[in-house]
């Protein structure tokens, strides 16, 4: 039996220790913003946060996130009321065939929420292990732009968030 | 009072003594000159020194990274501080555009700068010095035809008294060996060629060979196995830690892909060191393996039956998940985590990694390198194929990582524990935040 903390949610759950994170959110909790890419941590498609930091879950084993909260797609807002980030990914219309999408916000979000003001060349070198096979990184970049100005806004002016950030610890 | 004379006697000596050794110490400034046109150099010997200075792997300390090449200013981290690399592309008042070649030569040979200012021994002259005339002509003619970029070298600035850059004189008196190479009539010409890289151009020995408190590599113990920015370097030597016994045609692989399939991918401190030398001359790659090979000797009986079983064995792995027993962390993240690349299937050939019971890493006498390749995983240069690896720094605490690796060593190396485990993650996690 393995406890998991998935978006403020505590989860009991009868899997295998070495289950990958992954095969846990998309096939017990319906979880499934993130997606299976390649399974060897080469493509980030299936990137969620970890103790604010962005893993790869298709290769974290569940024993590992015991007691460590983890955030999903779905932890940063819902379709009517979607994050900052998830609002301007949504107006930059940075998704094209949409498969990367989850893991891209996910790997952004852990730089934007700990350092909303990230310089382009801190944006680029977070997104490096992420990839989009339709190519749509510039317009993934802009949006990484436009929800960090948003975050920015939202933390300079608090309760004006829509759909709410999950906060996390940092180590 | 008798006393006090004794004193001043003595401290009037002293001071005699330390300008003494001053004035011993200084070195002529050697006129400069107006950069040479590219011209006055025949190509066929830049593109010699080109291959040359892979050998000696210039560019990884002379170029901030992402900046231009050979324009310097990048950090070298010493036990006695930072020193700066010099702008080495020939601009004239930033660079060493006017240097001559007798500059250029007493510098790299003997660490002195053109004006007479001794360089600090970050820079491997130790190791130049036995630079044959013709090697130091082809690179004097690479470098004087490189881009000048215009980059003042930020000052090294080391604490006192290692600030007072004359006392390297006395560091090079007890250091630096002077005599150019020999060769050895017991060893092949191949041989012979590649000891000279090793010990002369490809300074192996400045990360491969302990050093003392004074920063000086230890007499005797060459390629005995060293330290480079943290992370273990293996011994090159008959202790070789590796599971398989190297030879010459793995070593050539090794070096000149950056991987190999018996040992793994270049990682860390090594992975710069392949990227040139896959530009270098085949030949003197070869010459270097075959110097390295001949150094180990042949492996005992034992050694090759084990390396043999454990090929075997590595062949023979099945590729599905290992068993991994509820109560044993370690077993399990591998299972989830590592499994995928590192276990069954058909031999290490990126992206699939290498069956970890091959491991150098895992069989070495330090943990380190296995925490940094494991913390931040493998990646090639920007834009060019090699081997791979996720980094795992996010997704495994301290404690899980320590289960893993425990769980590694005692599953494929069959070797004793590594004692201050837990230790060496910590730290090798600080540097990491530092950097």
């Amino acid at each position: 039996m393995i406890t998991l903390t998935v978006n403020g949610k505590a989860y009991r759950l009868e899997v295998d220790a070495a289950t990958p994170l992954l095969y846990v959110l998309r096939g017990e909790l319906g979880l499934n913003g993130a997606k299976f890419g390649c399974g060897l941590g080469q493509c980030g498609a299936c990137t969620v946060v970890v103790d604010g930091e962005a893993i790869y879950s298709c290769l974290t084993p569940v024993v590992a996130l015991e007691g460590r909260p983890i955030t999903t797609v779905e932890g940063l807002g819902s379709e009517t009321a979607p994050g900052p980030l998830q609002r301007a990914f949504i107006d930059e219309q940075a998704a094209q065939c949409g498969y990367c999408i989850a893991g891209m916000i996910m790997r952004a979000h852990a730089l934007l929420a700990r350092n909303p003001a990230a310089s382009e060349a801190e944006i680029r070198a977070q997104m490096e292990p992420n990839l989009c096979r339709c190519g749509t990184h510039m317009r993934i970049l802009r949006a990484i732009r436009r929800g960090a100005a948003a975050m920015r806004t939202a933390q300079s002016s608090p309760g004006n968030v829509p759909g709410g950030e999950v906060s996390e610890a940092r180590r | 009072m008798p006393l006090l004379r004794v004193v001043l006697v003595l401290l009037l000596l002293l001071a005699l003594g330390i300008g003494g050794a001053w004035l011993w110490s200084r070195q002529p400034e050697i006129a400069g000159i107006e950069p040479p046109p590219f011209s006055s150099f025949a190509a066929d010997l830049v593109a010699r020194g080109a291959r040359l200075a892979a050998v000696g792997d210039c560019d990884t300390c002379h170029t901030v990274p992402g900046g231009p090449h050979y324009a310097g200013g990048r950090q070298i981290p010493t036990p006695f501080g930072t020193v700066y690399s010099t702008n080495i592309t020939p601009d004239r008042d930033t660079g060493i555009g006017g240097w001559s070649e007798a500059a250029f030569a007493r510098a790299v040979r003997e660490g002195v700068s053109r004006r007479g200012r001794y360089l600090y021994p970050a820079f491997p002259y130790d190791h130049y010095a036995k630079l044959a005339d013709d090697d130091v002509h082809a690179l004097y003619a690479f470098v004087m035809t490189r881009s000048p970029v215009i980059q003042r070298t930020p000052r090294t600035r080391l604490a006192f008294p290692l600030n007072q850059r004359w006392l390297v004189a006395l560091w090079n008196l007890l250091y630096l060996d002077r005599t150019p190479f020999r060769s050895d009539p017991g060893r092949s010409a191949e041989e012979n060629r590649g000891a000279y890289l090793v010990e002369g151009l490809g300074h192996c020995g400045d990360c491969h060979t302990p050093r003392n408190l004074l920063g000086a590599e230890k007499s005797g113990e060459a390629l005995a196995g060293g330290m480079a920015e943290g992370w273990h370097s293996p011994a090159l030597d008959a202790a070789s830690p590796a599971p398989v016994p190297w030879n010459a045609d793995h070593l050539f692989a090794y070096l000149h892909q950056g991987w190999d399939t018996e040992h793994g991918a270049a990682a860390g401190p090594m992975q710069p060191v392949v990227e040139d030398l896959a530009q270098a001359d085949p030949g003197d790659v070869r010459a270097i393996a075959a110097y390295i090979a001949a150094l180990q000797g042949p492996p005992s009986a034992e050694r090759q039956r084990r390396a043999e079983a454990l090929l075997a064995q590595s062949a023979r792995r099945e590729p599905t998940a290992p068993a991994h027993p509820a109560d044993d962390l370690g077993a399990a993240i591998f299972a989830g985590a590592c499994a995928s690349c590192h276990f069954g299937g058909p031999a290490m050939v990126p992206p699939r990694g290498i069956d970890l019971a091959l491991s150098s890493a895992i069989a070495a006498p330090d943990p380190s390198d296995a925490v940094y390749v494991i913390l931040d995983g493998i990646r090639p240069p920007e834009g060019r194929p090699g081997p791979w690896m996720p980094g795992f720094a996010g997704a495994f605490t301290d404690a899980q990582l320590g289960a893993l690796l425990r769980y590694l060593r005692g599953q494929y190396d069959g070797q004793p524990a590594w004692p201050d485990l837990d230790s060496r993650i910590r730290d090798v996690r600080r540097s990491r935040e530092r950097s």
